[in-house]
């Protein structure tokens, strides 16, 4: 094992191999999640014409709410992880990167529980 | 190594780029894939508020849905919808080269260049034919 520091105290290892990791796998697994979804919703939507009643209906089940739910919140972790990415190339100062992390995760929280409100009022 | 070493005329090296630099660095077409990517992507986060209330406006009632055909017949609207969605194309398509690359498919010099073409290729007719479906021309 490459850890064989203990995990607390000031000898932690907080860089190196592994970290990043679940991040790397996260994007590729979210991002498969997000076009199954948008190619079952463009299918979907090339039967018929596009009304009202037509764009409801689809997502009138549940089993379609809880996949639209599952590719929403694959886009937040998608979201997240790759605007991490993005704060950690440009921004320097640590105080100004951890704020816009901050702000990120609160800003994707607040849309995930919005999401929920949008799918379950239909 | 004695070869290397004779080389008379040292390639440029590119540490770190600053702004002048920027300007005279000529990025090849992957680069340009991946940072139209990034700023896709990013885009498309700060667009997320927009898009869900969009989404929102769709599924809540018949009413809701006519105010959306209302918002969307804005002409400046319409051209911010076209942006989006070349973006998200752009995204969508680039995305499924890169986790073609992730499985070394495409992965050498040659191949890389034509695979960057290829989403051009498939994403820029795309937004086109979006974006005439957009301001209605059929």
């Amino acid at each position: 094992m490459v850890r064989t520091v203990s995990g607390i105290g000031s000898k932690r290892l907080v860089v190196g191999a592994h970290y990043g990791l679940a991040g790397f796998i996260g994007q590729r697994v979210t991002s498969i999640v997000l076009t199954l979804w948008i190619f079952l919703v463009g299918v979907s939507m090339l039967f018929g014409p596009l009304s009202y009643d037509t764009w409801a209906a689809l997502f009138a089940p549940l089993w379609m709410k809880v996949v639209t739910l599952i590719a929403l919140f694959s886009l937040l972790y998608h979201a997240w992880i790759g605007m991490r990415n993005i704060w950690m190339d440009y921004i320097q100062p640590v105080w100004v990167r951890l704020s816009l992390e901050t702000i990120t995760i609160l800003w994707l929280i607040a849309c995930g529980v919005w999401s929920v409100q949008i799918l379950w009022r239909v | 190594m004695s070869s290397f070493t004779a080389e008379k005329e040292p390639r440029p090296k590119f540490r770190n780029l600053n702004f002048p630099l920027l300007l005279s660095y000529r990025l090849p077409l992957p680069g340009v894939v991946s940072i139209m990517h990034r700023i896709s992507g990013a885009a498309l986060f700060l667009m997320l508020p927009l898009l869900l209330w969009l989404f929102d406006l769709s599924l809540m009632s018949e009413l809701s849905f006519e105010r959306l055909r209302g918002i969307t017949s804005n002409f400046f609207f319409k051209l911010l919808l076209v942006f989006l969605i070349w973006g998200f194309l752009h995204h969508l398509v680039a995305g499924i080269r890169y986790l073609l690359l992730d499985l070394h498919v495409g992965i050498d010099l040659k191949s890389a260049h034509a695979g960057a073409i290829v989403v051009y290729a498939v994403s820029l007719p795309l937004a086109f034919i979006a974006s005439l479906k957009i301001f209605g021309v059929f």
